[in-house]
């Protein structure tokens, strides 16, 4: 039983995250060192009892329908590892 | 003649007040002083230019518009945003991050005339309970240097401990105020969900993230408090009359008062000097009249796993924004997505890595019923269980955490074991609850914590009886090489 090799890389494809070997291996042993324990939920009886996504939930949460200032170009730009003409830059993604 | 640094908020507070101090004196001898022994905790990771906030503050004191925090130094956690301040979470990928904009506890510090002094260190993403999960070195605990300060917000209990400010600020996804709190001898609250802005808190579990104040005494925690909390258009889960009062922070007494006692936060994988404290504690209370309830909610011991589906699932889909396009670090790769693999790959800490992998596979298709639906079913049995508690009693009382202070690196081999110490914790932020954590007395020389619950929004009621619980443990809970 655990998750094999394959599994583990591709989740780390889903999550966007390059592991070497070894850290792929190590990450391995985690997952499933952990998941060992996850086991214990099903210990506890949960009929009847909804899901609850939220510590305290709230209902239909509306702002004030006023206009105001946002960052301006110059400020959301300027933590960007790249930026041209006003716009992030992002490697090529779509060949001619 | 104490020092300055040593004198209550209130003797400080007079003093700026009646102009003996000027806001400029108080934050240069605070900053000086906070430097002075950062070598040795390493608890700041960036020291700010306090120019502006003493300027305001001393403006607010000049025209008698000052409250009782204007010109009081303050630490932030390195997770939340200032205005062109370094904010890095402790993490490589934001080494160079400027925010442009302050989180809404920051600027309502501003408005109070506080003084941000600098950036305080913690574990990468707040993921930790140790603080040696930062990026930029360990923090050492006051009482200890060769121990741990406790995480996340170990930096900034640590900076209150050791006396480089008086307050600081922190944040507690599953007890990151109040452990590291407890483990370095201070007051550490966390506020009920919603009565506290996240916005400008940068996001690990949203349904969990709460900011709270860590102080030296429950009233200075709770004057923060005051000062952060309230209604906040930028946030849609902020609570619409969330402002704590403090109204009633010093009113009535233990007396008849019912301390729920529920026997799984007793259990006994905490250390058997932590028990003893929280019990002689528990035995001064009784003495001025509190009454105990013992009580079970058996969904405590699944907390600890709850959290660790929840939490990495949140963070999994929060830690998403970092892809080296629009702030941080980017690493260079083989097209846009080998791009934002090799930048997230090396640029985040392992244990970061390893809650973003958790959070992905539970939230996968075949998993998602099994772990994550799961989860939060059995979070809201338990929350359930807290709220048909909270029913017979005033609070909930407890140990904060099960151990006191360990050595840096004892239990880095060993990561469910640094997990499983947010068990006492981590019901609070599944129900929304407000905690507190208070120095109760000591165990092998080093601080113990009690934790106190309360039902949502009883954060009123839970700062009361912290006070009271302080005023009968009368805990001088001060390192001993500062004292």
């Amino acid at each position: 039983m655990g998750i094999p090799l394959e599994e583990v890389q591709h989740v780390a494809r889903l999550a966007r995250l390059q592991l070497d070997e070894g850290e792929l291996l190590a990450f391995q042993g985690e997952l499933n060192a952990l998941l060992g324990h996850f086991s214990d939920l099903n210990e506890v009886d949960v009929a009847g009892f909804l899901p609850k996504p939220h510590a305290v939930s709230l209902v239909n949460v509306f702002g004030s329908d006023v206009p105001r200032a946002g960052l301006t170009r110059a400020e959301a730009l300027a933590n960007a590892p790249v930026s041209k003409a006003g716009l992030f830059v992002v490697p090529t993604i779509i060949e001619d | 003649m104490p020092e300055l640094t040593d004198l209550s908020l209130a003797d400080l507070s007079a003093k700026l007040t009646s102009r003996e101090l000027s806001a400029a004196e108080v934050a240069s001898a605070f900053l000086e002083n906070a430097k002075a022994r950062n070598d040795k905790l390493g608890s700041f990771l960036t020291f700010a230019d306090v120019a502006e906030d003493v300027a305001r503050a001393q403006q607010l004191l000049d025209s008698g518009k000052a409250g009782p925090l204007t010109g009081i130094p303050v630490g932030v956690k390195d997770n939340l945003s200032t205005k062109g301040l370094r904010t890095t979470c402790a993490s490589k990928i934001l080494e160079n991050f400027i925010p442009p904009y302050d989180a809404t506890v920051v600027s309502r510090m501003k408005d109070a005339g506080m003084i941000t002094l600098g950036k305080t260190n913690m574990d990468e993403f707040a993921m930790g309970t140790s603080n040696e999960n930062s990026a930029y070195g360990d923090v050492r605990n006051p009482w200890d240097l060769e121990r741990a300060p406790g995480g996340s917000s170990g930096g900034s209990a640590a900076a209150v401990a050791g006396g480089q400010v008086p307050l600081s600020l922190g944040s507690d996804t599953g007890g990151s105020i109040r452990q590291p709190a407890s483990l370095c001898g201070v007051v550490g609250f966390k506020p009920t969900y919603g009565r506290v802005s996240r916005c400008g808190l940068v996001a690990f579990a949203s349904s969990l993230d709460q900011v709270g104040p860590i102080g030296r005494t429950v009233e200075e925690t709770a004057w923060l408090a005051e000062v952060i909390s309230g209604p906040d258009e930028n946030d849609a889960t902020c609570l619409k009359d969330g402002k704590i009062s403090l109204e009633g922070l010093k009113s009535g007494s233990l007396k008849g008062k019912r301390f729920g006692i529920p026997k799984e936060l007793f259990s006994d994988s905490a250390q058997p000097g932590v028990l003893t404290a929280v019990q002689a504690a528990m035995d001064i209370l009784a003495n001025e009249g509190a009454e105990f309830v013992e009580l079970s909610i058996p969904e405590i011991q699944q907390g600890v796993t709850t959290y660790y589906i929840i939490a990495p699932a949140e963070a999994s889909s929060n830690l998403g924004r970092f892809d080296g396009v629009r702030y941080g670090i980017r690493l260079d790769g083989d097209g846009h997505e080998d791009m934002v693999a090799q930048t997230r790959g090396k640029l985040f800490g392992h244990e970061v890595k390893q809650r973003i992998m958790v959070g992905t596979y539970v939230l996968s298709a075949g998993y998602f019923d099994a772990f994550y639906v799961r989860a939060q079913q059995v979070r809201a049995k338990m929350a359930a269980g807290f709220e048909a508690a909270f029913e017979g009693v005033d609070a909930i009382l407890s140990p904060t955490s099960p151990c006191v202070a360990f050595k840096l690196g004892e239990l880095s081999g060993d990561p469910l074991a640094l997990k499983l110490l947010d068990y006492c914790t981590i019901p609070a932020n599944m129900g929304g609850f407000p905690g507190i954590s208070i120095p109760c007395g000591l165990s092998e020389g080093l601080p113990v914590g009690m934790q106190l619950m309360g039902p949502v929004n009883a954060d009123e009621k839970v700062l009361n009886l912290a006070y009271l619980a302080e005023q009968a443990l009368g805990v001088q809970s001060k390192p001993p090489a500062l004292a």
